[in-house]
């Protein structure tokens, strides 16, 4: 099985400055068991030297490696090549959507840290903020103070499968919204308030898009609808508040 | 007065440190880099913030490096950093027999251990193998390979430096004294080429710095050598896991986001653009990792990926060789002025190799002014694309 060799085209998307973006085709010998960014890599590294994508873990901790594979997100480093295309069969690779196209494979993902940062979502949290499973993250000691880096890696995919996200430039986007529900845990930080708008909880339509292609088990769609419910409750909070 | 303008050529560590150091500094400074920030091998790096426990035996000047150092970066960049701490654990009758040395090493260096009976150890950590002898609990951490640069860099930027990314080298200008005065750069995002001059080159390129230091008739003795890192599909445990042992193949197991991450190997190559992901060396990270924590064998791999450490030759190759950096002024090994080749060390040390790299600039510059970046908090990382 490891010996396997396949030969796949790989048609990737090209942009150069103000020229016409076009589509290019590189046909090259992969293994199927290995991840994506192997490959592009390989075209960059052997067939053309013009190429430009964005990368540097390589394990699904940076995000910066996220493209569209086939029409959908995928963070490639950790993509298998068997799961995204056969022998002698073709792979459309490009940029992420609904981001500005800085070159071929590489987008401009600034108003998304910008975002982050204005909803006060914080990169490193404790480990009981964001528990899952059965709480291995978490240890069995002094559980709250062990400090560990956000689910969130920042790789844009969710903002590039949201069907609204480009319904307007201000809408803050599903990590920023997830983003938002993390800052949440922290009260009195104002964040509800931030959110709280049409480019904030409102716009989302409910297509769950965003936690399909989420490779680091954000799963914003549902943080949306949750942060909606604290929205709510704090309405309703405040009208008290002002009764009395 | 005019500043200086100094490029940097390499935007990895080395690079982005460096452009935060002469940029807080006051000078005027552009980054090229012809990737991505980091994606060469300090993006790669497998995120350990080092006490120096791994090099105490046998390199201790790198120990001693890693300590100071670590304790400066938990300071001026904690948002990027788990600082978990970490255990040396022994797993057999050789690793306790390594220990005594170890310990002695710890003692030399100056690294803080605190000794764990296995129960001990099991409490914090239960996934660790039960079979373990003893333990020792250190301040390792980890981080974030791509945001540390990241925030770096946004620093740098918040003191005027520039980042030209996805540009390439192609040439070194070199006057007729002999004097570095430029470079010539294809800029891969316009497919544009250009001429840009500065009063000072820093080739910080790590592992490639044989390779520009080639484009002005210089020599730079590094030897690329890769290893592979493995990521699996679970965070078993929340400090840096080492091996207590000799430095070794798959001794080190991280946590990192909901993975850990076993490596490394060590080999040497000549052509570091690529490198190929060997299978044999993805299977020894499976059997080495799960003798430290056996649950690894019973989750998926999530990622598999070679790095580049950028060793300095000195007739000792590999493991041996030591893991401190070393800053070349071109004027004094071969007679070319205006270029200072950095190269070497490790990720944790990227802000000491930042100022050793900028004090030699600022000499050779006539400029004197103090290295600032051990007091200095680093800015948001996400600030860099804002910027």
């Amino acid at each position: 099985m490891s010996n396997q060799v396949w030969m796949v085209t790989f048609r990737i998307f090209r942009k150069k400055g103000n020229l016409k973006p076009y589509f290019e085709d590189f046909q090259m010998e992969v293994k199927p068991g290995e991840y994506l960014l192997e490959a592009v890599e390989r075209i960059w590294a052997f067939k053309d030297r013009s190429l430009t994508f964005a990368h540097a873990c390589h394990h699904s901790t940076c995000g910066a490696c996220g493209m569209r594979v086939n029409g959908k997100e995928k963070l490639t480093c950790i993509t298998l090549i068997k799961d995204v295309v056969d022998d002698d069969g073709t792979v459309k690779v490009e940029p992420l959507r609904n981001f500005p196209v800085v070159s071929d494979l590489v987008v401009d993902m600034g108003n998304l840290f910008l975002n982050l940062e204005s909803v006060g979502h914080h990169p490193v949290i404790s480990v009981v903020e964001e528990p899952y499973q059965d709480g291995i993250a978490a240890g069995k000691g002094s559980e709250a103070d062990y400090i560990r880096l956000s689910d969130c890696i920042e790789c844009g995919m969710c903002i590039s499968a949201c069907p609204v996200a480009t319904t307007t430039s201000t809408y803050l986007g599903p990590a920023a919204l997830a983003g938002a529900m993390q800052a949440s845990l922290n009260p009195d930080n104002g964040v509800l308030k931030l959110v709280d708008c049409a480019d904030g909880v409102w716009r989302c339509h409910s297509a769950y898009e965003c936690s399909e292609v989420c490779p680091s088990y954000v799963e914003p769609g549902r943080k949306i609808m949750q942060l909606r419910r604290k929205v709510m409750a704090e309405r309703i909070k405040s009208i008290f508040r002002s009764n009395n | 007065m005019k500043k200086p303008h100094v490029i940097i050529i390499g935007a990895g560590f080395t690079g982005a440190a460096t452009a935060h150091d002469l940029a807080l500094r006051g000078l005027d400074v552009t980054v090229v880099e012809r990737g991505a920030l980091v994606s060469g091998t300090s993006g790669r790096t497998h995120g350990l913030l080092h006490c120096g426990g791994r090099y105490c035996v046998k390199d201790q000047e790198s120990a001693i490096e890693c300590i100071e150092e670590n304790l400066i970066l938990r300071k001026i960049v904690p948002q990027v950093i788990e600082p978990n701490g970490g255990l040396f654990v022994a797993l057999d009758e050789s690793d306790v027999e390594y220990s005594k040395g170890w310990l002695e090493g710890c003692e030399a260096c100056e690294i803080p251990y605190k000794p764990l009976t296995p129960q001990q150890t099991l409490e914090i950590e239960p996934y660790i193998n039960p079979d373990l002898k003893i333990a020792y609990e250190v301040p390792d951490g980890t981080f974030d390979p791509l945001r540390i640069a990241m925030a770096f860099a946004a620093t740098a930027k918040s003191n005027g430096a520039k980042f030209k990314l996805y540009t390439e080298v192609t040439e070194l200008v070199i006057d007729n004294s002999g004097r570095v005065t430029g470079l010539k750069v294809w800029d891969r995002v316009t497919d544009e080429r250009s001429e840009l001059y500065a009063d000072m080159v820093v080739n910080a390129t790590g592992a490639w710095a044989g390779m520009i230091a080639e484009m002005a008739g210089a020599n730079v003795p590094v030897i690329p050598t890769p290893g592979v890192m493995v990521a699996y599909d679970e965070r078993f445990v929340n400090r840096a896991i080492n091996r207590l042992c000799k430095p070794s193949d798959g001794d080190i197991v991280l946590p990192q986001r909901r993975m850990v991450v076993v490596g490394t190997t060590s080999f040497e190559v000549d052509d570091m653009d690529y490198i190929p992901v060997i299978e044999d060396q993805v299977e020894l990270m499976l059997d080495r990792g799960s003798a430290l924590i056996p649950g690894i064998r019973d989750v998926k791999e999530r990622g598999v990926y070679m790095a580049t450490r950028p060793l300095i030759g000195s007739g000792l190759t590999g493991r041996s060789a030591a893991r401190t950096f070393k800053c070349f002024d071109h004027k004094e090994s071969d007679g070319i002025d205006g270029f200072v080749t950095i190269t070497g060390g490790k990720a944790t040390t990227l802000r000491r190799m930042a100022e050793k790299t900028s004090d030699i600039v600022c000499q050779k510059l006539d400029i004197e002014m103090e290295c600032k970046t051990a007091e200095t908090p680093l800015i948001s990382y996400r600030q860099y694309h804002a910027l």
